[in-house]
């Protein structure tokens, strides 16, 4: 499903973020990265969604070799992915509704098909009774779960999350852990980012643990 | 198709909500476009008038031959007449002439008051060819002719109408790519603003699969009915212009006796200045798009 074989990652005039990667994930598997800040988890996640490209080495997701993906190719790998960032991206000029709404606008569904989409998807995350909410007025935690509806509402088979328990309490934290996992159990792939020591050891079986860039268990 | 078709009309629709959500603004640019449109537009209608007006009397290119008291008519409507140059004759004799005068409103105390006829005998000759040029050329072969007095070319203040009709149309035109540049630009900064405060929604869409087609459609619909307005405005404009003007015009045709009127553009001619304005947003925006979408 994902793989990386050899993969370097040097931002325009920085050091390297990630040097000489090389893991493979298979479909349905569920697998956790870890590192201090700056180790390069969040640089690992930008390469799968070719947000950002390899300097060296490949990744390939879904039998597609993402590093040499066309412009014109990659919001279709997009809208195959799910995707939550460590920032939320939220959109706070329109409703909840509205921002699950987002990804499916830009895709083939009728408007009909849409709203019920993303009405399941709020479901899934407790937010339903939310809809009409403007963001803003969400706790952190709830912030998150719409994050994570909107990475849902496109039915992707690789959900990618990046360190979507941070600034939580541990109440929160588990319910985002909670419905992450659920997804993961009927076969979504799931790759998370977390300093989380006390969640990794619960439920990692697969861990890739970066150190300055360097994968130090795989 | 269908697809195709609702993403289409989904980016029409955000665009309009954009342009209702600032009515001020909206309302403002195309003020400013309508107001620029307009110049070139009333000076082409204005023109469009004024040629109309000039073609009511008809310009042939005509020739008048005076004649010397002692010419040879017969030797020389021969001579005229084997001129390839010169397509129809006609004589008016002196007393014709003074007929035709006699006729004439407010002259016919004038010529009872004359002791004899001061007018001389003439050739009207109607040329093949109506070039300035080539009447030009043709009244001096017939100037150096024996027994001629005077050649006048009839229709030398047709030819000058026509010169600064031809000026004005060429002024205009400059004045249009002024003020289309100026539209574009317009249209361009309000497109780039659109965008400036649409960053947030634009990275994320990017981020969530939307492809570039997508993330432009809306701005250049934008641009496109941002034009359209400007150029219905302008054309607004225009007509208000007209009216005022016509309220003139009627007191001085009264006065001479005529019933003119300005006439708004063509039907066809309004459309086109509503298309090129269309067009021109869609440009602007397209310039913008192309700067600052990437
Ligand atoms: N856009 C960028 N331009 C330049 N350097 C960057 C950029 N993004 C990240 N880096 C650098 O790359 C390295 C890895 O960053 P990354 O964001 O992947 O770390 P992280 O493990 O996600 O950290 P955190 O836990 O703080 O989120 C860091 O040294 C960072 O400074
Ligand atoms: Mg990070």
């Amino acid at each position: 499903m994902i793989s990386f074989s050899a993969v370097s990652k040097r931002y325009p005039g920085g050091q390297e973020a990630l040097a000489g990667i090389s893991f493979s994930l298979a479909a349905g598997e569920l697998a956790f990265v870890t590192g201090h800040s700056g180790a390069g988890k969040s640089t690992l996640l930008k390469l799968i969604a070719a947000i950002e490209r390899p300097t060296a080495g490949s990744v390939v997701v879904n039998g597609q070799n993402v590093g040499a993906l066309k412009r014109g190719a990659v919001p279709y790998l997009r809208r195959n992915l799910g995707l939550v960032f460590q920032d939320h991206k939220l959109l706070y000029d329109r409703s909840v509704f509205d921002n699950v709404m987002l990804p499916l606008s830009f895709g083939t569904l009728a408007p009909r098909d849409a709203a019920r989409r993303v009405r399941a998807a709020l479901d899934k995350v407790g937010l339903l009774a939310r809809e009409r909410a403007n963001p803003i007025q969400l706790s952190g935690g709830e912030q998150q779960r719409l994050a994570i509806a909107r990475a849902v509402v496109n039915r992707p088979a690789v959900l990618v999350a990046d360190e979507p328990t941070a600034n939580l309490d541990a109440e929160s934290a588990a319910r985002i852990v909670d419905i992450l996992l659920s997804f993961n159990q009927v076969g979504v792939t799931l790759v998370l980012a977390t300093h989380d020591e006390a969640l990794v050891a619960r439920h990692g079986r697969r861990v890739l643990q970066l150190a300055a860039g360097r994968l130090a268990r795989a | 198709m269908r697809t195709w078709l609702r993403q289409h009309r989904g980016a029409f629709t955000r665009a309009v909500h954009k342009l209702l959500a600032q009515r001020a603004a909206t309302l403002l640019n195309a003020l400013v476009i309508g107001v620029a449109l307009s110049l070139p537009a009333g000076g082409y209608a204005l023109l469009a008038n004024l040629q109309g007006v000039a073609q009511r009397f008809t310009f042939e290119p005509q020739v008048s031959v005076f004649l010397k008291p002692e010419a040879k008519r017969a030797e020389l409507e021969a001579r005229l007449r084997a001129d390839r140059r010169v397509a129809a004759l006609r004589f008016v004799s002196r007393d014709e002439a003074l007929a035709e005068l006699r006729v004439a409103e407010g002259l016919a105390d004038v010529v009872a008051a004359l002791e004899r006829n001061p007018l001389p005998d003439a050739f009207v000759v109607r040329a093949a060819d109506g070039g300035a040029a080539a009447l030009e050329g043709l009244a001096g072969t017939l100037r150096a002719l024996p027994g001629v007095a005077n050649v006048q070319v009839d229709s030398a203040w047709a030819e000058r109408l026509a010169a600064l009709a031809r000026i004005g149309r060429l002024a205009l035109a400059a004045l249009a790519v002024l003020l289309a540049t100026g539209l574009v630009a317009v249209t361009f900064n309000t497109i780039r603003l659109q965008i400036l405060t649409q960053r947030e929604e634009i990275e994320v869409s990017q981020l969530l699969g939307a492809t570039d087609a997508f993330v432009r459609r809306p701005f250049f619909y934008l641009g496109l009915l941002q034009g359209l307005a400007g150029g219905v405005l302008a054309l607004a404009i225009l007509w208000a212009g007209l009216a005022v003007l016509n309220a003139g015009v009627r007191d001085l045709a009264q006065a001479y006796g005529s019933s003119f009127q300005l006439v708004f553009l063509p039907g066809r001619d309004a459309l086109a200045v509503v298309a090129f304005a269309a067009l021109l947003g869609w440009l602007g925006a397209l310039l913008s798009v192309s700067k600052y979408l990437r």
